[in-house]
């Protein structure tokens, strides 16, 4: 018989009143008892797998969220264990993937938008149309001063250098190859990530 | 990883240097443990200092930083010199018996062809084989004309005594003696050593050579494509090395083809260099299929647009003069040459060398873009914070926009670990407040930039309005379909070459692998070894069968494995010429009377038989793997050892010249380097196991166990010092200096270096002043900037300093 992570926690809740409270001589109260006990948060919580975000072992995890994940319910996250079918980490986790959740929950975790003024001693918060209309402006205004179509022997270069990117080794494939397309679609030529330093 | 995590258990012996895998890479050292526990395996650890790994390895011995290559020198010394290698191996699948041109030389530290104004070999033309009329390299058989590759070598390594590696390492003689030893048991049929390596030797200004000098043991002993052998690189962020895959690097496009360089004008100039004809009879030289790979990704990233006419957009492309690495780029900042900057998830003022030249380069840009899911030091480099970041806000006129992000656990798509297996991940959770994705951000981007090219127009405008974004929604792509323009697709039918009047692909057809890409336009495909993740039988990625049906840790049908699935690079080394497996005990991939079979998809043609001699190397045009690197790295064919740029001592091998003479230093860098009269004790930096780089310092469980900078330092030197354990210290190098508390030590002892003690001091790298942590200085101020004369990795591993002790910091390092 094939059992589920999910059913074998059902049958160990049963099977607490059907063994450890029953044999303790209290048949009728044990079933009083299972019947009050709180079923596992976790029996109730949505399974996602997942790969640890730290080093390139990239051991699985599953994360567990509360809530349905219906269209405007907003789930949260609860757990994150090592994934036990994940043939190279087997359901272990090292010091830091064990506490991916206090990564995902960090009060540091950035929320907003926001911007610092030259000069200014704070940031403040604006809207995503604000903040990524006055990124494109910046990018074109230097790119459209700085381009170098030709290099001084006449040849067609098409390079943008006064712009850099340093993209990151966390993102996922399909993000960075996103990244790459629009950043090489440019012109520049810093472009660099986490893979050599 | 030419091999996996899983294939560790295969392996007789670990050869951990470099690494520490214990501490960095817990859930993969398990298969270290496995292999101990259920193989027989030995573990040998050689670090500088006594590690978690060395607590549980069969020998340890410690090593000075930064002289790796003199000890592996003198492995093949060891190996060469008592007949502890792989002889038909290495006859048979190196370039061992390949015949050199007279023009190559070493003298006193330098080889043929170096141009000392321009600190560079300019004449690389000797560091090459003799080839006859027909273009093919020749070679000697019997192995005895003294130009072979082998009796070079034999002669290079000659310098290499157990005495010059205990002068030079600090490695005591009868320990290394020890190693060699163990190292040459691996030498037979029947066993294997793996080589587990990680920033320990890559970050030096020789660190591409110090993996090379490993190949070139692996490939001695016959440890390359057997289960349980290889060279293996343990990465350090969860997709780094799909981002390496995917080219984030200056002169890089994905699937590791090279942007093309000024001197290529046009498309066929560029592929002129790129011909990759068999230079042996009869080879594979699989690049020889370059152009179809490029073609393919001009088709992927600019659809239409890219046509024979106009040679594939090729000028769509920038080419580069030089290449703009990551200390290039804070060099140019530094010099005013730069106005604006984006750092997406890389905490630049943490993560670069020399602080204060970063911390100079931020405060000279314009704008800066910091895109993350956490606080960091980059975004916030203009605030002062005491000591620790000491800058008056006003006199800094840099526009900072933080851009908030989701993390691993709020998006899905692909990535690919250390072993190159590209596995899914699935969305568990919406991200806090307005966080967005990195895909949405770049495709928000992308249809702003767009939009203002095509309304305004502006400088070559052509890439940027004929660059592929056709994605069901354009401002959110969807990952999968992202991944299926990564694997490529028929852009249109593809008649059988067999038979035209059958098809062997329809338009719009997911490409089954990359054999079928094509130079004339009629496939697309992002990255070619990528090629199979996305096919018409689905996403390949996503697959999760836990079955191993041959117990030797392959798990085929588990994600999928570039290139091609294959699990072991190089596998069909793992048989003999006639397709034998070279042992029963290592049996991997073998020829079975009219097919290559095995476990694994072999690394080869599936149906060329043993009889054509065609070599396992199929990626060299050679068809075998080269002890000798021909022209391939910039600073020699065979390694040498030169020390650090903080050199401790002079080079006892050649003391004119020190250190890696084609290292390249900027002018603002002329006296960046310390010396040891001033800095008498070596500095390295690593990784501590509870925390990731500079993000953990932002989570609690992580900032509660570790929660404050600290410096390791032996009793020796705290006594010299008058340091307690507890005590705060100031270290200082040539570049800056910090203050942490001491930690007293005996996991470091003095290292005896040319017979006098040498004290190592360990600083780990994960501090700074945001955080949950306590406020510290970054100890990126401590070390240079200057890289890796291949590819500008940073030496952080190595460099110089003084201690004393200090009061603690004036501004009391609260929690941030």
């Amino acid at each position: 018989m094939a059992v589920t992570r999910r059913q074998f926690m059902k049958v160990s809740a049963a099977g607490l009143a059907a063994s450890s409270v029953g044999a303790l001589g209290f048949t009728g109260a044990g079933e009083a008892l299972a019947a009050g006990v709180r079923p596992f948060k976790l029996e109730r919580a949505t399974e996602t797998r997942n790969a640890c975000p730290y080093c390139a072992v990239a051991c699985g995890v599953l994360i567990y969220t509360m809530g349905d994940r219906s269209k405007n319910a907003r789930s949260e996250i609860i757990h994150i264990e090592g994934d036990p079918d994940h043939p190279v980490n087997r359901g272990t986790l090292c010091p830091r993937g064990a506490a991916a959740l206090d990564f995902v929950r960090s009060p540091n975790r950035l929320k907003y938008p926001m911007v610092r003024k030259p000069g200014s001693d704070k940031f403040e918060r604006i809207s995503w149309d604000a903040a990524m209309d006055r990124i494109a402006k910046l990018m074109k205004e230097d790119r459209d001063k700085n381009f170098v179509a030709k290099n001084r022997d006449g040849v067609t270069v098409n390079r943008w250098l006064t712009t850099g990117f340093f993209g990151t080794s966390s993102q996922s494939n399909e993000a960075g190859y996103l990244t790459y397309k629009l950043v090489r679609a440019t012109g520049i030529l810093g472009l660099e990530d986490q893979a050599r330093i | 990883m030419t091999n996996s995590w899983n294939d560790i258990k295969n392996t007789d012996l670990v050869l951990v240097m470099g690494g520490n895998a214990a501490e960095a890479h817990p859930c993969g050292f398990k298969w270290v443990v496995e292999a101990k526990a259920n193989n027989g395996a030995k573990l040998i650890v050689v670090d500088p200092r006594f590690t978690r790994t060395a607590a549980v390895a069969d020998v340890y011995a410690p090593i000075r930083p930064g002289t790796d290559i003199a000890f592996l020198s003198g492995v093949m010394r060891y190996l060469l010199g008592n007949n502890k290698i792989h002889q038909e191996y290495t006859k048979a699948y190196t370039n061992a018996s390949y015949l050199v041109k007279p023009g190559f030389k070493f003298e006193d530290g330098l080889f043929s062809g170096f141009d000392e104004g321009r600190k560079a070999y300019v004449d690389r033309s000797g560091w090459d084989y003799e080839f006859d009329e027909q273009g093919m390299a020749k070679v000697d058989e019997t192995l005895q004309d003294p130009r072979c590759v082998i009796n070079l070598l034999k002669a290079h390594v000659e310098r290499y005594t157990p005495e010059m590696v205990e002068r030079i390492c600090g490695t005591p003689k009868d320990k290394f003696l020890k190693i060699c030893e163990m190292i040459g048991t691996t030498s037979t049929s029947d066993r294997t050593m793996t080589s587990m390596y990680a920033l320990g030797w890559t970050q030096h200004t020789t660190g591409a050579q110090n993996i090379r000098s490993m190949a070139m043991i692996q490939l001695l002993l016959g440890n390359m494509g057997m289960p349980g052998g290889g060279v293996n690189a343990l990465r350090g962020h969860s997709n780094v090395q799909g981002i390496t895959d995917l080219a984030l690097l200056s002169t890089s496009t994905p699937g590791y083809l090279v942007l093309p360089t000024e001197k290529e004008t046009t498309y066929a100039d560029y592929m002129k260099s790129r011909a990759f004809k068999p230079i042996r009879p009869g080879q594979t030289s699989f690049w020889q299929n370059y152009g179809k790979f490029f073609v393919s990704q001009q088709k992927s990233f600019f659809g239409a647009a890219a046509t024979k006419d106009n040679d594939w957009a090729y000028d769509y492309l920038p080419k580069f003069d030089v290449g703009y690495d990551t200390l290039k780029i804070v060099d140019m900042m530094a010099a005013g040459q730069m106005n604006g900057l984006f750092c997406q998830g890389l905490n630049l003022m943490m993560a670069a060398p020399n602080k204060t030249k970063v911390q100079a380069g931020l405060s000279k840009l314009k704008w800066l873009v910091v895109i993350d899911p956490l606080e960091t030091e980059t975004a916030r480099f203009w605030e002062n914070h005491g000591e620790f970041n000491n800058v008056d806000p006003k006199a800094i006129q840099t526009e900072v926009i933080v851009l908030p992000t989701t993390t691993f656990a709020e998006d899905e798509g692909s990535a690919t670990n250390s072993s190159r297996v590209i596995m899914w991940h699935w969305k568990a959770a919406e991200g806090p407040g307005e966080v967005r994705s990195d895909m949405e951000i770049m495709s928000d981007l992308f249809s702003r930039l767009k939009t203002a090219y095509a309304k305004d127009g502006g400088a070559f405008p052509d890439p940027i309005l004929n660059l592929t974004w056709n994605y069901s929604n354009p401002h959110n792509p969807d990952a999968a379909e992202v991944l299926k323009e990564i694997n490529g697709y028929a852009v249109e039918d593809v008649p059988d070459p067999a038979d035209p009047s059958k098809l062997l692909l329809r338009a719009g057809q997911l490409l089954p692998n990359f054999g079928v890409m094509r130079d004339d336009g009629k496939t697309s495909g992002g990255c070619w070894i990528y090629t199979g993740v996305y096919t018409e039988a689905g996403n390949m990625s996503m697959r999760r069968d836990a079955s191993d049906p041959t117990g030797k840790g392959v798990f085929p049908n588990w994600g999928f494995a570039w290139p091609a699935n294959r699990r072991v690079l190089y596998n069909r080394a793992s048989a003999d010429p006639n397709g034998k497996p070279w042992s029963e005990r290592k049996k991997y991939v073998w020829w079975n009377g009219s097919r290559w079979t095995g476990p694994d998809v072999p690394d080869y043609a599936p149906t060329v038989a043993p009889d054509k001699a065609v070599g396992p190397f199929i990626m060299n045009p050679e068809g075998t793997a080269r002890l000798f690197a021909r022209a391939a790295m910039p600073d020699g064919p065979f390694p040498e050892h030169y020390e650090p740029m903080d050199a401790y001592i002079a080079n006892p091998l050649h003391p004119k010249v020190t250190t890696n003479p084609v290292v390249r230093v900027f002018a603002a860098d002329a006296n960046a380097f310390g010396k040891p009269d001033k800095f008498p004790i070596v500095a390295t930096s690593y990784r501590l196991t509870e925390h990731f780089h500079y993000w953990t310092k932002n989570a609690h469980a992580n900032a509660v166990l570790q929660p404050e900078l600290f410096v390791e330092m032996g009793e020796r030197l705290a006594a010299a010092k008058g340091v307690k354990d507890g005590d705060w210290v100031e270290v200082t190098s040539q570049r800056g200096s910090i203050k942490a508390k001491a930690c007293v030590t005996k996991r470091l002892r003095p290292i005896m270096v040319d017979g006098k003690p040498c004290d190592v001091l360990g600083v780990p790298i994960h501090y700074g002043f945001i955080g949950l942590t306590r406020k510290a200085h970054p100890m990126n101020v401590l070390t240079p900037p200057v890289g890796d004369a291949s590819v500008q990795t940073p030496e952080y591993k190595a460099f110089l300093v003084d201690v004393k002790k200090t009061t603690p910091p004036a501004q009391s390092p609260a929690v941030a």
